[in-house]
């Protein structure tokens, strides 16, 4: 059998393809930023000084980034219904569902980012805050705060496009997101190569432009006033050195 | 900055005080109970080897770190400290904190942010400041201290001289009522020192109250009221720069003079 590039362009235009791409983005955008504040409340509590609060960030790590997210997301979806019945309901969604499984198990990869970024920041720099007044509040979100997202932001694109990808497990809870649409058309057509293709092709799209909003994201941390052709140098060279 | 020496010691207003410094670090007593005081326009240099406890009582000045035992007196009240002499909370230190300025040996800018924005920050949070006259008065005492024209740059962009020139304007632009040095210029290329040192000369002049940390014996000589000189955790000797430096009472302030001569 060929690869039918009427069908493969078909499936790449259609309505469907397109809407479970929307909704894999949309999936992974909200688990991501739900994530991100997970991990930064356990990367805070992993860094306190209460002993309980660390001793909970530390379960909170260990058990979430133990358990296979496709089996978080079968225990969210079949069986947390089971036990509390206020779950099955309509309300409780596969989205939802999936929501809840990614953002958890992210966030415990996210706390550790966070925490490895929050102590990267040189602790002169809340020396100073501090010794100006700054309440400690004002100390980590004015100072400290954006200092470490600048630190984690590349791991943190890395995990958002991780992400993106993972959203393709919640095809196991019947989430019509790309990957479960992909499938279904392939259940009867039995025309893989073409609907695969179309999936593929919608993933590394998606992906490239994450890249290029995280290039984007990262040029704004920079800090620096100049391009670096016209900033002047600051090294200075002693006088009897130059020359040489 | 002749006149205060003319002045009559007794009429001097202590701004800073501290009585009975302790302080230990883990089983290493770094303050072994020190009273030192700097009254209003005085420029006390404070000498010492690395560890004799001079940076520590800086901090502990600062409010940057809690005390074993003792106390910090500003202006006339014990700082740090509530009505029954229990330590108060962070947010009642930082008040405190906004009125001493504090410069570091490794100046400590806010590298994200711009050399304004390091200078407007905590006058905007803690002096509640509006932006435009926040902004008015960093340029002014940018101006000052010889950067104005770098108002846009970031702290990666200037040499280290050019940095503590803003770590001190930062500070400034606070109006505290004394500022204190850690060693400001250790850890500065040779050539950079003067411009800092030259800064804060003038800001002597101008009749700040100060507290400097330094192992440079030629401002100490020129613009110090008192000079002192830590050893071991305690304060072995002080006298007005003259008489430091020729006539020392203590074998070990004779010891520290013979060699850094």
């Amino acid at each position: 059998m060929d690869f039918d590039q009427s069908i493969f362009l078909q499936a790449l235009t259609s309505k469907e393809f397109l809407s479970g791409a929307v909704l894999s983005l949309e999936l992974a955008a909200v688990s991501q930023v739900a994530a991100t504040l997970i991990g930064l409340f356990v990367a805070l509590a992993g860094i306190s000084k209460s002993k309980t609060l660390r001793s909970l960030a530390w379960a909170y790590v260990w058990f979430f980034r133990s358990v296979p997210t496709l089996l978080l997301l079968l225990i969210v979806w079949n069986a947390a219904p089971q036990i509390i019945p206020a779950l099955r309901d309509n309300w409780y969604s596969p989205f939802l569902a999936g929501f809840v499984g990614l953002s958890v198990v992210e966030g415990a990869f996210m706390a550790e980012i966070l925490r490895s970024a929050l102590l990267s920041v040189d602790s002169g720099q809340k020396l100073a805050a501090r010794a100006l007044g700054l309440t400690p509040a004002q100390t980590f979100l004015r100072v400290e705060l954006p200092q470490a997202i600048k630190v984690a932001l590349p791991p943190t694109g890395n995990e958002f496009i991780g992400m993106i990808k993972y959203t393709s497990l919640a095809s196991v809870i019947s989430l019509q997101e790309l990957m479960t649409t992909a499938q279904v058309q392939v259940a009867t057509t039995f025309r893989y190569a073409e609907f695969y293709t179309a999936a593929l092709v919608y993933y590394l799209v998606i992906v490239s432009a994450v890249m290029v909003l995280q290039h984007q994201v990262e040029k704004r941390y920079r800090w620096v006033s100049l391009p670096a052709k016209t900033r002047p140098r600051v090294e200075r060279v002693p006088a009897t050195l130059k020359g040489l | 900055m002749s006149e205060t020496t003319t002045t009559p010691r007794q009429t001097v207003k202590t701004v800073l005080e501290v009585r009975n410094l302790h302080k230990t670090y883990g089983n290493q007593e770094v303050l072994k109970g020190v009273d030192f005081t700097v009254g209003s326009g005085e420029v006390k240099v404070v000498l010492g080897r690395s560890g004799s406890g001079k940076s520590t009582m800086l901090r502990l000045m600062a409010l940057l770190e809690p005390l074993d035992a003792g106390e910090v007196i500003f202006k006339g009240k014990r700082i740090g400290v509530d009505a029954n002499n229990r330590p108060v909370r962070e947010r009642a230190l930082a008040r405190q904190r906004s009125e001493i300025g504090m410069v570091f040996q490794r100046f400590n800018l806010f590298s994200h942010l711009t050399v304004m924005q390091n200078v407007t920050l905590a006058q905007r949070l803690t002096r509640k400041a509006g932006a435009a006259e926040a902004k008015a008065r960093a340029a002014e005492m940018l101006d000052r201290v010889g950067l104005g024209s770098h108002l846009h740059h970031f702290p990666s962009e200037l040499s280290g001289g050019q940095q503590q020139r803003v770590a001190i304007a930062r500070a400034l632009v606070l109006n505290p009522s004394v500022m204190l040095f850690d060693e400001p210029t250790s850890a500065l290329d040779p050539e950079l020192v003067n411009d800092v040192l030259a800064v804060m000369e003038q800001l002597a002049a101008d009749g700040m109250t100060m507290v400097v940390v330094t192992h440079e014996m030629s401002f100490a000589r020129r613009v110090g009221t008192d000079v002192a000189l830590f050893d071991q955790g305690v304060l072995v000797e002080q006298a007005p720069p003259e008489e430091f430096f020729t006539n020392p009472q203590q074998e070990r302030t004779r010891n520290f003079l013979r060699h850094i001569h």
